[in-house]
Formats: structure tokens, C-alpha cells, sequence
């Protein structure tokens, strides 16, 4: 009897040191072992932090453009202005997918991106003046498509648009939603150069909580909804019994919605192969992660199946809204396409890397 | 032949480690349902969802709701109540009836080792776990020092079933050849301290654990019958099963087989922890009431309860080979995987999306979210049964909303032991015209690769 409890205890011993003396025999053995804080490091350093930063600028070029137009409402102002909106809302592109850290505290994408934008509540704010733009009530009506409305679709012609910008509560509604995406953008972007790139870099053990199986989480969530279910699936009516071209993104602009998602789809490709760009050298990241798994079918999988889905999207009108009315059967194809790249993703990349994921909490046998 | 099965059946054994046997399995009971509780699960799994998947020929079991709480008590009760025997046949009936009923409220649940826990409970309602060393000795004062030997013998015979079959299961391609799954989880095990970077990550170590399980499985019952090799094989029970609670996230599993094994050890180990517990609960026995201590338990209805427990093996050892009725490869399929001691055999993972048609020309796709919680949608994705019960919970759904001949189809990707996907469901195959029954699914479309084995 105390022999056994002694034994137990001996046991479990050696699990908790989990066999330390066998360290030594294969000190060799980390080499085919993927190296998460690379990977979470050249994501940080090279991706993550640099596109907001970008995205900063773009927004800080956007509220100085707008002080300008604001003070002369004129056309040549009123174009620089949506040049400066178009230019921001390409590099928000590269930012949505980061919903981790601080812009997940803030529920950052909901403030930045939430379409269609509700045009009665963006008018009923301006029409009484009194609101918080930060509640969750108004999601609908702030960020990207509340501008884009703001530029592009309070009125008919630019001379109407101009002619609204003499009533001085556009313009304070207008300079607000920018300001506000000013400072949001900069709380995140501050957040992660004190604080969170440590915690990004560092937490990549398998657990639910960790950075790095959130990121690998919120990276696939964001395909599957941001990208394939916003941009192109509810727009081209795949989960209704009618298409709603109404809801894609960018609709009031007309003109920039296909290149939007190409971009988006060029972002998400960049952060699977670790590149800055598309044209820097595969980094560390997903691929070379799943390669060194010995998953290299599955990395090229993945690949193709992001390039063939933007080969779909470019024979695509440039405003995807005008190709849901045109002929929405392309829309559903590039959708199709995207959800091939899905099933690798959710299916096969999540099995391979065998993350623990953060939704199902439960036993196993 | 027949004298010496009625020599057998009339043998009888100290009725210690039987005793002993039924504490440690309703006090594990116990706290497994008090965890449950604390981990909130009973909210989510039975509370929560509005749709509960069903063993087929079980829908008439049907979820209590909030109520779902009082099941748990009384199943927890239940199982202390079994622990220190009192009124040990009605607790026993009790827990068994509470517990099964848990269980089939959702498959989505489905483990083997709660059809383990369920069909040792029915055992058990057999068995005069309650002759020695109960409370219900101090009240019938009658207590008994030996019961018939078959009664400990066939929770040995059970525990050997579990363990062997699980270790048949093992010998198959995947499990052998490619040490699949094995090497895909043990691989994500990298962040273990000291292991997690060196040898969870070596080829020579997936294999090892994959050959040394298969082994295990099928030859620890064995090894634990031998009085010889008993005690290194109790070690090595230990062993393995504290080992897989490190590494997976079995739960309560290991320690309900840490226990139960301890029924191989002679009476006078056994005699030693009563000894022990009886030291600890000293200041209560004092109080207690002089039993008569008789020497042989008889059973009652002796007659019935032998052909029950006949017919109980005999199901129990044909049960899992029922996958051989059905063509084409068990893991794929599925069709005649549960309730076969077949674990941790797979890494499988789907997702699969339904569309919905009807006679007015209307299209669209389900978002599955909007009607499962995230673990059924996880069970539903790769599990054939899993799909065609939602398929038919959706058809319902969109009829009674008003669509006119509604049509259901499903589009569904699997991976499996780390293969690439491959398409799972035949897509035109409208599933709400399928019905569910024993017989093989047509839709489930062929699996490309082949794993031999059993």
C-alpha cells in the first residue's frame, strides 16, 4: 500500500520534470522544431506594426486634407479630400485582420469598418448634433463607410455634396468621425509599441489564450468573415434568398470595392507566406511553419487556391456592388473560390498546426 | 464443460476489494459531476443549445432545460450515496438511470469513456457492491465477508474488453506505419517543459509512444490478471495514464482506470485501505451497531441476473466488430465507430455548409452559427450522422418558415490523421429525402486513401 503511494507519487513526479535527464541526449532536436517567436516577431516588426503605422499617416494626411476642404469647401479640395480617403481606406485593408490586443479591447473593427453604413442615423446625428460616436449604437455610422457616405453620397451631384458642406454640422460630423479614427488608430498603434508586441512575441505556448493561436484564430476568422463573407458572400446574396448589392463595401465611392478585396486578399496571402510586401522574400509565418511540419502539399495548396480566388475577383466590375446587379454568378464564384481557401485554413492548417482552439472547451477521450 | 461453468459460478472470493471497488468509483462519480458543474459545462452543452443532437432510436429523450441542474444533483448524489453504501440498489439504479440520460440528451458529448462509466453502472446494478463494508451493513446489520467470485470478475472482464479492444483498434496503418494522430499532437505539445522542444518533436518518439499504446492496451489486462507481473504493471497503468492526462485533455478519464484497476490486487490489499479508511472515520464508527458478520452473499434471482450478464458480454464483445456490416473505411465513415473502445484513433476535422432550396428557385446558404453552439458545430462538420440529423432540424426549420419543398444539400470538406481535405458528402444528394437508419449512408462519398487494419 505505501509502497504503491510512494510510486504514485514518484510518477507524477516525473511527469511534472517531464523526463529532463533525456534533454541532453537530443540537444540537436530543436532544429525540426518551427520557431513560434520568429514567426510572432517578423508578424510584429515587419507586418503588423508597420501597417498600422501606415495606416496612422494615411488617416493623420486624411484629417489634414479634410482641414483644408473644410475651411474652402471647393471642388479641387473636395477631390484632394476623397484621394486622401481612398488612400486610407486601402491601407485600412492591411490593418482589419489584427483584431488582437488593444483593438480587440476597443472592438477597433467595429468602430473602423462595420457596412452598410446606416445613412439614417448618420443624418439624424448631424440633424440634432448630440451623440457619442464611440457607442456601439452608432457602429453603423461611424468609420470608412460613414466617410465614404459623408464624400460621396449625401447628395446627388458634387455641387450639392459642396453645397451641404456650408452647413457647419456636416462639417463638424465629418471632421469628427475622422478624428475619431485619428485616435482610435493611435491607441492601438501605441498599445502595441509599449506594451503588446512583448506580450505578441512571447506568448506562444498551445494554449486557448495564447497570442500566438489567437492570432492563428482571428487570422482565419477574419478571412472567413471580413474578407469572404463581408466583401463578397452577403453582398452577392449566398446566405439570402435575394442579393443585397447594397451591402458591399465602398458603395457610395462606386468605384474601388474589387480593388479593396484584392488588396485584402494580397494582405492576407503577405501575412500567410510572412512577407512585408508582396515582393519581399517568404518570412516567417504560416507557410514555412506548416513546411517545417512537413505539410509543404498544404502550403502550396493554400497558395494556389489564394491565387486562383484573385484571378475570379480581378474579371470582376471594379465596383462590386455594380457586379452583383450586372451578374452576380461571378460574385459567387470568387466566393466559392474563397471558401476553398477557407476549408484549407479552418480544416487542414488548423489540424497541422493542432491548435487548441478558443471556442470549444471541453473533454476529449 | 457445463460443471465446470456451475463450479465457477458457485466459487466465491472475499468481497473487499468489490467494496472498495464501488467507494472509489462513486466517489470519482461524484466529483466528476460536482467538476462538470464548476466548469460551467452544463450550461453549455445542456442549457444553452436549441437543437440537441440524438442517438438514433433516443429522441425521445429530451433535454430538462434548466432542470438539467437537478439531473446533475441527483446523479451526484446518486453516486456519493453508492460510495458509502447506502441503500446501494436504489442509488446504484439511481445514477445509472441519471447519468445515461445525461448522456443521451446530446451526442455531441459522446465519449467512450462516459458509455464506459454508463455500462460499468449498469454492471453494477448487478453486483452486491454493498455486502461489505456499507452503511447498509449498519442497518440491515448483516454484513458479508465473500461474495461469488463472478461478481469482481466481471468488472476485471469489463476493464480487459476496454483496454484489449482499444489496443486491436491501435493496429491499423495510420496508427502503426504513419503514427498518426500521434505525431500531429505531440508535436503541438511543444510548449511542455523540457520535453515539449526535443523529443515531443522526434519522429523516433511518435512511433515509440504509437507501438508502446498498442502494446500496452492489449497486453495490461494480462500483465495485471499475473500476480506476478501485477504490481509493475499497476506502475505502469500509473504511468501511462498520468503520461496521456498530461498530454491530452482527457479529464476525469484516467483516474476513473487508475482506480478501477486497483480491482486486480489481492483481497489483502484491499483489506489494508478499509483498514485505512477505517482509522480515518474512526470518531464515526464508534458510534456504530454490532454486525453480524455472515460468511456467503447469495444472489438473488440468481437465475435472471446470470443470462443478463451473459448477454451483456456478448454485446459488449460483438459490439465493436458491427463496422465490419458496412462497406467502405470505418474512419471515414464512421458507421460502427462509437461504442467500441476505439480511442484517440483520429485527427479529424471538417466543415461543412448546407444549402437550402426550394420549389420557387430560392438559394441560399446556412450559417451554421446562427443554430449550433461552436462544439456541435465542430462534431457536426465530420460526423455523417451529425450531418444528416441537422440537415433534417434545418429542413424543418426553413418549412416551417414558410419555404415550399424545401431541399437540403450539403457541402462538406474532412481531413483526417493529417491527410489534405477531400470532399466528404455527395452534393447533390438532397439530405432532407434521407432518413437515418442502421443501414450504410449512400451520400458519404469514398474515402481516396486506404488504412489497413482491423
Amino acid at each position: 500500500m505505501k509502497k504503491l503511494v510512494y510510486v504514485f507519487a514518484i510518477m507524477l513526479l516525473i511527469v511534472a520534470c517531464s523526463e529532463s535527464d533525456d534533454t541532453g541526449s537530443s540537444s540537436n532536436a530543436t532544429s525540426d522544431n518551427y520557431n513560434r517567436v520568429a514567426m510572432q516577431t517578423n508578424l510584429a516588426d515587419n507586418i503588423i506594426i508597420p501597417r498600422i503605422q501606415n495606416l496612422k499617416s494615411a488617416l493623420q494626411t486624411l484629417s489634414d486634407v479634410n482641414n483644408t476642404f473644410t475651411a474652402t469647401p471647393n471642388q479641387a479640395n473636395l477631390d484632394n479630400l476623397r484621394a486622401a480617403f481612398v488612400s486610407a481606406y486601402k491601407d485600412w485593408q492591411l490593418v482589419e485582420p489584427f483584431n488582437i490586443g488593444q483593438a480587440e479591447i476597443l472592438q477597433y473593427n467595429f468602430k473602423m469598418n462595420v457596412y452598410p453604413t446606416t445613412v439614417a442615423d448618420i443624418e439624424a446625428n448631424i440633424a440634432n448634433g448630440n451623440y457619442d460616436l464611440l457607442a456601439a449604437a452608432n457602429n453603423d455610422a461611424v468609420g470608412f463607410p460613414a466617410v465614404d457616405y459623408m464624400l460621396h453620397g449625401i447628395a446627388a451631384t458634387d455641387a450639392d455634396i459642396l453645397d451641404k458642406y456650408t452647413n457647419a454640422n456636416y462639417v463638424t460630423y465629418l471632421t469628427d468621425l475622422i478624428a475619431q479614427m485619428n485616435s482610435l488608430t493611435q491607441t492601438v498603434l501605441t498599445d502595441w509599441s509599449s506594451n503588446y508586441r512583448t506580450v505578441f512575441i512571447s506568448s506562444t505556448e498551445n494554449t486557448a489564450s495564447s497570442a500566438v493561436n489567437k492570432f492563428i484564430n482571428d487570422y482565419i476568422f477574419y478571412f472567413e468573415k471580413g474578407l469572404r463573407a463581408n466583401k463578397f458572400g452577403i453582398p452577392a446574396g449566398v446566405f439570402s434568398a435575394t442579393s443585397l448589392s447594397d451591402k458591399a463595401e465602398a458603395i457610395y465611392n462606386g468605384t474601388i470595392s474589387r480593388d479593396l478585396a484584392i488588396i485584402a486578399l494580397d494582405n492576407v496571402q503577405n501575412i500567410f507566406n510572412g512577407k512585408a510586401t508582396s515582393t519581399s522574400p517568404t518570412g516567417e509565418g504560416f507557410y514555412k511553419y506548416l513546411v517545417a511540419l512537413d505539410r509543404t502539399d498544404l502550403a502550396t495548396l493554400i497558395n494556389t487556391r489564394i491565387d486562383d480566388a484573385r484571378q475570379k475577383i480581378q474579371n470582376l466590375n471594379s465596383d462590386l456592388k455594380t457586379q452583383v446587379e450586372v451578374d452576380s454568378v461571378k460574385m459567387t464564384e470568387a466566393y466559392d473560390a474563397l471558401q476553398l481557401v477557407v476549408i484549407s485554413l479552418k480544416v487542414d492548417m488548423l489540424q497541422a498546426f493542432n491548435v487548441s482552439v478558443d471556442y470549444v472547451d471541453a473533454d476529449g477521450d | 464443460m457445463e460443471l465446470n461453468l456451475k463450479t465457477y459460478l458457485n466459487k466465491t472470493t472475499d468481497a473487499a476489494p468489490l467494496a472498495v471497488f464501488r467507494i472509489g468509483f462513486g466517489l470519482m462519480m461524484c466529483y466528476g459531476m460536482i467538476r462538470y458543474w464548476l466548469k460551467g459545462w452544463i450550461d453549455t452543452v445542456y442549457v444553452q443549445p436549441q437543437f440537441h443532437f440524438k442517438y438514433y432510436g433516443f429522441d425521445w429523450v429530451k433535454s430538462l432545460g434548466e432542470y438539467t441542474y437537478l439531473l446533475f444533483l441527483i446523479c451526484g448524489l446518486s453516486a456519493f450515496f453508492v460510495a458509502i453504501g447506502y441503500k446501494y440498489r436504489l442509488a446504484i439504479i439511481t445514477f445509472f438511470i441519471s447519468f445515461t440520460y445525461i448522456e443521451l440528451i446530446e451526442k455531441t458529448t459522446y465519449l467512450n469513456h462516459y458509455y464506459f462509466i454508463s455500462i460499468l453502472s449498469f454492471l453494477m446494478l448487478f453486483l452486491p457492491a454493498n455486502a461489505y463494508f456499507s452503511l447498509d451493513n449498519y442497518t440491515s446489520k448483516i454484513s458479508y465477508k465473500s461474495i461469488p467470485k463472478w461478481s469482481i470478475d466481471a468488472i476485471k472482464l469489463l476493464l480487459g474488453i476496454v483496454y484489449f479492444y482499444a489496443g486491436l483498434a491501435k493496429i491499423n496503418s495510420d496508427w502503426l506505419l504513419k503514427a498518426q494522430p500521434l505525431k500531429i499532437w505531440l508535436r503541438s505539445k511543444y510548449d511542455l517543459p523540457f520535453i515539449g522542444e526535443t523529443i515531443m518533436q522526434q519522429d523516433w518518439f511518435h512511433y515509440a509512444m504509437s507501438w508502446s499504446g498498442m502494446l500496452y492496451d492489449l497486453l495490461i489486462p494480462f500483465f495485471l490478471l499475473y500476480k506476478r507481473t501485477r504490481f509493475v504493471a499497476f506502475i505502469m497503468v500509473i504511468f501511462f495514464h498520468v503520461f496521456t492526462r498530461v498530454l491530452f485533455p482527457i479529464g476525469m478519464f484516467p483516474f476513473v482506470m487508475i482506480v478501477s484497476a486497483l480491482i486486480f490486487f489481492d483481497a489483502s490489499f484491499h483489506h489494508k485501505i478499509i483498514h485505512k479508511i477505517k482509522s480515518l472515520l474512526g470518531f464515526i464508527s464508534v458510534k456504530a451497531q454490532p454486525i453480524i458478520y455472515k460468511s456467503v452473499y447469495t444472489v438473488r434471482y440468481r437465475k435472471l441476473v446470470l443470462p443478463i450478464l451473459g448477454l451483456f458480454f456478448a454485446l459488449q464483445l460483438l459490439i465493436p466488430f458491427r463496422y465490419l456490416l458496412y462497406p467502405g473505411e470505418l474512419f471515414w465513415t464512421e458507421e460502427g465507430y462509437r461504442f467500441s473502445w476505439r480511442v484517440m484513433l483520429m485527427e479529424k476535422m471538417g466543415n461543412t455548409t448546407f444549402k437550402i432550396k426550394d420549389e420557387q428557385g430560392n438559394v441560399f446558404l446556412v450559417n451554421n452559427a446562427d443554430f449550433l453552439t461552436p462544439l456541435q458545430e465542430k462534431q457536426m462538420s465530420f460526423q455523417p450522422d451529425f450531418i444528416l440529423e441537422y440537415a433534417h432540424y434545418l429542413g424543418d426549420h426553413f418549412s416551417k418558415q414558410g419555404y415550399k419543398g424545401v431541399q437540403v444539400y450539403a457541402k462538406s470538406f474532412v481531413a483526417l490523421n493529417g491527410r489534405l481535405s477531400q470532399l466528404f458528402i455527395d452534393e447533390s444528394v438532397n439530405l432532407y429525402q434521407e432518413k437515418e437508419s442502421f443501414k450504410h449512408k449512400h451520400w458519404i462519398l469514398p474515402f481516396t486513401d486506404e488504412i489497413k487494419g482491423l
